[in-house]
């Protein structure tokens, strides 16, 4: 459906994507990942043509997006960065002007518009004007807008930023649903997000693209000294002396928690998971267990840990 | 087609659902009516045989009203959605760069038709009032609405490329402004220039704004500067097109 090959952007002085190439394949949900200004919103705009590339192509459904750009903008459904809307429109006035742009007809874009509406759940404000919406509504708006034409492909930038929780929890499911039928890109910051939505994730950083994989295997690939956490009322002694002779555990950390118990960090050796172990010791020992959980890798660790493995194949290359 | 269409009633719809739209035709509606106030006690005292429609385009009121509200009016048209972001929502729609710059053209023009309308009931009140039908007959009317459209389309399509290229609004009508005044001030400079420039004054006289709308608000429609006034807008229409198709070459 996308495939990018050696695209590159630079603006006045300044190089926003270096040289990336990706492929995704239709009926993906596809996470493009990476902190503010490592290039996602540049190549989303590139694919969406709304900006040109400095080199290299990208096709969209077999069309390249700077010489058949109008074939491909009848293919895709995008929502920029902080949805702009036209906030003096009422939404089912707004979703009908936008589905006359992209072509539909008259019948056929009340059909949708109705569908979109359902779907993204704005039947009850159809008659509000958009400028009094929640943030939430307009965010909804945005989808909807990205969807009214039934795209083959939809582009999200960011699409559940400045959301509250239960709105986040509603866009994801409506951007779950969509897998199948429609192949979609999504940008975001957010790791745990792109974990539940996206069947790939791309991660972006300073305009490169260092890992490309399902979440499962990222976290895999991270897991390999991720730590666990065991909150446990025992003797400190007791517990030095314990987690010493674990050959498993690569590096401990105990420290005071209220009461009598103890928070101890547990580093494992390659990627070895301990907390079936701690169950046992714990069982065997007689000791209070209150907590037990491994730290999920948060983005930062993982850009953390791909730019350092990128700096280390530098200076080995 | 249809795709224009749309596009030009939202743009028209934008201004008439936003208070901009209202405060334009009060002030215009004002200034006209303003400018007649001043006619009529000068005609009590003073009887002319000049038409009221040439008295009327003679005054400050009226380029004041041209020079200030094709900017306005304009301003908005692409500045406001780069600002705002939405012109990223309108340039990945599959519209054409043509019928975008078309329809917000044609928005325009119509809302500044719509604002001139004022200007006929003052001159329904003159008639009324002076029982002469001769200061007042259909020819002097119809040219000097003709003269307004076309001047105006001049002033509009300079506001859309002055839009165009600005990414605020407040610097689209500066723009605006700057390069309408420039235009009005060009046709006086034929006069200023000596004697001996004698084909310098003579292409000058053809950008001489004020002039050919004295002979539109007689009656009198010369081709020659509907084809100045037609050719301009088209070519100002043409650069806000280039402008707007720029972005890809960035």
């Amino acid at each position: 459906m996308i495939e990018v090959t050696d695209l590159t952007k630079r603006y006045a002085g300044r190089t926003a994507v270096a040289g990336i190439s990706f492929a995704v394949n239709r009926g993906e949900i596809v996470g493009l990942l990476g902190p503010n200004g490592a290039g996602k919103s540049t190549t989303m705009r590139i694919l969406s043509t709304f900006l040109p590339a400095t080199s290299g192509t990208v096709r969209v459904a077999g069309y390249d997006v700077f010489h058949d750009s109008v074939e491909v903008r009848r293919r895709i459904g995008f929502m920029p960065e902080n949805n702009p809307l036209y906030l003096e429109m009422r939404v089912r006035e707004y979703l009908k002007f936008r589905a006359r742009l992209k072509g539909l007809g008259w019948a056929r874009s009340r059909q949708r518009v109705d569908t979109v509406m359902e779907q993204c759940g704005l039947t009850d404000v159809r008659r509000r004007i958009i400028g009094q919406l929640s943030k939430g509504y307009r965010q909804r708006v945005g989808l909807a807008d990205a969807l009214v034409h039934d795209p083959e492909l939809i582009i999200l930038d960011e699409p559940t930023i400045g959301l509250d929780p239960n709105q986040i929890r509603s866009v994801r499911q409506l951007i779950k649903s969509l897998a199948g039928n429609h192949t979609v890109l999504i940008s975001t910051h957010i790791l745990p997000e792109a974990e539940m939505m996206c069947s790939r994730m791309l991660i972006m950083f300073e305009g490169k693209i260092l890992a490309a994989d399902t979440p499962e295997n990222l976290q895999h690939q991270m897991a390999g000294n991720s730590q666990v956490i065991a909150e446990i009322a025992a003797p400190m002694a007791e517990l030095h002396r314990v987690w010493q002779e674990v050959p498993e555990i690569e590096q401990f950390d105990i420290s005071a928690a209220e009461g009598e118990f103890f928070r101890c960090a547990l580093t494992p050796r390659d990627g070895y998971d301990l907390r079936p172990q701690i169950f046992a010791l714990a069982r065997e020992h007689g000791w209070t267990l209150r907590e037990l959980t491994r730290s999920r890798h948060s983005l930062e660790d993982i850009y953390v840990q791909v730019t350092r493995r990128n700096e280390e194949e530098k200076e080995n290359g | 087609m249809s795709i224009f269409l749309t596009l030009a009633r939202r743009e028209l719809a934008a201004l008439f659902l936003s208070v901009t739209g209202y405060i334009i035709i009060a002030a215009v509606t004002l200034l006209i009516g303003l400018g007649f106030v001043v006619f009529l006690t000068n005609l009590g005292s003073d009887p002319t045989l000049v038409p009221v429609t040439e008295m009327f385009y003679s005054s400050y009121f009226f380029w004041l009203i041209l020079l200030v509200a094709g900017p306005v009016i304009t301003m908005r048209l692409f500045a406001l959605e780069k600002s705002s972001g939405t012109y990223e929502n309108l340039m990945t729609t599959p519209v054409s760069d043509v019928a975008v710059v078309a329809a917000k053209f044609a928005a325009a023009l119509v809302f500044y038709l719509i604002m001139w309308l004022p200007l006929l009931a003052c001159l329904g009140v003159v008639s009324r009032f002076t029982q002469q039908p001769g200061a007042l007959d259909p020819g002097a009317i119809g040219g000097t609405y003709l003269g307004i459209f076309l001047v105006g389309a001049l002033f509009l399509s300079l506001g859309c490329f002055a839009s165009a290229i600005s990414r605020t609004q407040m610097g689209a009508a500066m723009i605006a402004f700057v390069l309408g005044v420039a235009l009005f001030s060009l046709g006086f400079l034929a006069s200023a220039l000596p004697a001996t420039a004698q084909w310098q004054s003579n292409f000058l006289s053809y950008f001489g704004v004020f002039g050919q709308m004295r002979d539109f608000a007689r009656g009198v429609v010369d081709t020659r500067s509907v084809i100045f006034y037609v050719s301009l807008t088209l070519f100002f229409l043409f650069l806000t097109l280039r402008a707007v198709e720029s972005r890809r070459w960035k």
